[in-house]
């Protein structure tokens, strides 16, 4: 009896995936680092400062370092560096005023080197992003770390370009 | 007249595992694999002066129609993919006897070959699926060196292929083949659309056979064999965050073995399948824990380290406990006891050792190793001998998985962009290399000698 539902289920799965039709998509050019966007902007963000990093818009307002939300690290290195300090603070200042938003910081690494090593490596990212936002008072229920590895690159060619890119922690809204 | 040396019979408990395996087989046929996902094996380097040998189309008496590819066709591609050997083809045979009394030795001795294989396949004894006979011959001699009879499930005969080069390679070689297995491996397709597949893959050692066990949006690796072959535990990020899953590959059913806060990973069978090494971060990071295979107790943890303490393997009585760990700076390899106690520092040479793979009781462990940042290469320290090989010559060469009989190394590799599987024979004379017909191939897993 239970064997019979079994094989039942097993046929059933079998057929689903047979009848998943595949998709090609042509591979996209790589996108390109952080651009400095061109300053149009809509018309509501016009009397919004752009260093209020208590207001949700300013989430999306490309003159504010709250619409960065990638940190990038050195080969094998997980310590934030001097550059990326403000961005990290000025969503510690965000998350700090907006109680009820919720962020998953996404460790990642390049290709490089083991790929379990590397999901400890990219923790660790994570983890430096973490300590700031912890040290700078936002609450540990509003923040998660998951560490992707090298799964996830943004850049897939094997030079040092592309592995910078990919040397990276993601902070990534879940709630606003 | 001959008289075999040795001779093994049909036993009702063989019958009994060929009848689990047909099972096994049936109900993995059910979720093909996509077309693309099948293994094409290219041999790159071979072994100057691999033995000649011929393996004779073996006489087909069976009620079953004859299969398109023969068994000795089968037995052929696998001795000559093991490098070792130098089959005749079937086109330059001049004879084609099926049983040893039928062999003329001075004309296989002209054509300069070493060993011939004889055979037929009939009907099982019961009327239940094949039977495969074969004779190995020393054509010096005129000495029979292997007669046997193999039992087939029904469906079957390609895996009874593997059986037999198996016994022939033990015969000639002197350790066991290591064609009657499986290998798993992790088909990446859609790679930069933004709507990548995972699909995680089981093939028999020789490509055939390709069934997708799991398929995915989301990443999968870290595929690894339990001691029986019937498992497969890997890591899943199908939730958004890592867990480890234990799939069983005759029912399907799968069960989700951990999931505990932050990384889920790096998963290693016990010699007894009892229990999982794993590494978990939910201690703030990555240690080495201790998991019951059927949840039944609490975690164990074994490493109490800031550092990153992952890729668990146990050592070959379980007695030990390998991994990979950068306390000392670099990741490096260090051994421990099964308990947890008496860390220490395995490799010295190389400035990035990680994710060790064991064979031959331990002495040979497999690492992914660079002695600089830019080169990563699958290197063999002897244990023994403390000497260091460096055996691939790739840039971002990792994962290497041993055979279980400890003669190839297969490992994953990038080349002109894509990822692809390599083999190396452990000695570095043997090279193979393993593409599919689309997408990226990774995270390979060689399972243990199917039974």
């Amino acid at each position: 009896m239970n064997t019979v539902m079994r094989f039942a289920a097993l046929v059933m799965m079998a057929a689903l995936i047979a009848a998943c039709a595949r998709e090609v998509t042509p591979e996209p050019a790589p996108p390109e680092p952080t651009p400095p966007r061109p300053a149009e902007r809509p018309v509501e963000t016009e009397r919004l400062d752009p260093r209020d990093f208590t207001d949700a818009r300013n989430l999306d307002n490309p003159d504010s370092l709250l619409s960065q939300r990638v940190i990038y690290f050195e080969f094998d290195r997980s310590n934030v560096r001097a550059q990326y300090r403000p961005i990290v603070d000025a969503h510690a200042a965000y998350l700090r005023a907006n109680p009820s938003a919720r962020v998953i910081l996404e460790g990642h690494t390049d290709e490089r080197g083991s790929r379990e090593y590397n999901l400890g490596l990219g923790e660790r990212r994570g983890n430096s992003v973490y300590e700031i936002l912890r040290a700078s008072n936002v609450p540990s229920r509003q923040i998660e770390v998951v560490s992707y590895g090298e799964e996830r690159p943004v850049c897939r060619q094997s030079n040092e370009d592309c592995w910078q890119r990919n040397r990276r922690t993601e902070i990534v809204y879940t709630a606003r | 007249m001959y008289l075999p040396e040795k001779l093994i019979s049909t036993s009702a408990s063989t019958v009994e595992r060929a009848r689990r395996l047909v099972l096994l087989v049936l109900l993995l046929a059910l979720l093909p694999a996509s077309v693309w996902a099948q293994l094409r094996i290219e041999i790159v380097d071979g072994v100057e002066g691999a033995m000649p040998i011929a393996v004779v189309p073996f006489a087909w008496d069976s009620s079953e129609p004859a299969p398109a590819t023969g068994v000795a066709e089968i037995i052929s591609a696998n001795l000559r993919r093991s490098g070792l050997f130098d089959p005749m083809a079937e086109r330059d045979m001049i004879d084609r006897p099926t049983r040893p009394p039928e062999v003329r030795f001075g004309s296989w001795r002209l054509l300069r070959v070493d060993h011939v294989v004889v055979g037929r396949v009939t009907d099982g004894p019961d009327g239940w699926g094949q039977e495969i006979e074969y004779h190995l011959l020393d054509v010096h001699t005129g000495r029979i060196l292997l007669s046997q009879a193999m039992p087939v499930a029904p469906g079957d005969l390609r895996f009874g292929a593997h059986r037999v080069s198996d016994a022939v390679y033990e015969a000639l070689i002197g350790i066991p083949g290591a064609f009657a297995t499986r290998i798993a491996y992790v088909v990446v397709t859609g790679l930069g659309s933004g709507d990548e597949v995972f699909e995680l893959v089981v093939a028999d050692a020789d490509g055939h056979n390709p069934q997708t066990i799991v398929r995915n949006t989301q990443p999968i690796l870290s595929p690894a064999w339990s001691p029986d072959g019937r498992r497969l535990a890997y890591v899943s990020f199908a939730t958004g965050r890592s867990n480890i899953i234990v799939q069983d590959l005759f029912t399907g059913q799968m069960r989700t073995v951990s999931s505990e806060r932050g990384i889920n990973g790096a998963p290693a069978w016990s010699p007894d399948g009892r229990e999982l090494a794993v590494s978990l971060s939910r201690g703030g990071s990555p240690d080495i824990w201790v998991i019951n295979v059927d949840g039944e107790s609490r975690p164990r943890q074994l490493t109490h380290h800031w550092s990153i303490n992952t890729e668990a393997a146990w050592s070959h009585d379980g007695r030990h406990i390998y991994f990979t760990s950068d306390r000392a700076g670099r990741p490096q390899v260090f051994r421990m006891d099964r308990n947890g106690d008496n860390v220490s520092r395995v490799t010295n040479e190389g400035r990035y050792n990680a994710r060790p793979s064991l064979a031959n009781r331990d002495r040979l462990m497999a690492v992914v190793y660079s002695d600089g940042d830019n080169d990563f290469r699958i290197a063999i320290h002897d244990r023994e001998t403390e000497r260091l090989r460096v055996l691939s010559d790739g840039r971002l060469d990792e994962s290497p998985s041993f055979a279980p009989n400890g003669s190839m190394v297969l490992y994953a590799a990038r080349q002109d962009g894509r990822g692809v599987l390599a083999a190396v024979s452990a000695d570095g004379r043997v090279r193979q290399r393993l593409v599919v017909s689309e997408g990226d191939v990774r995270e390979p897993a060689w399972s243990p000698i199917i039974r």
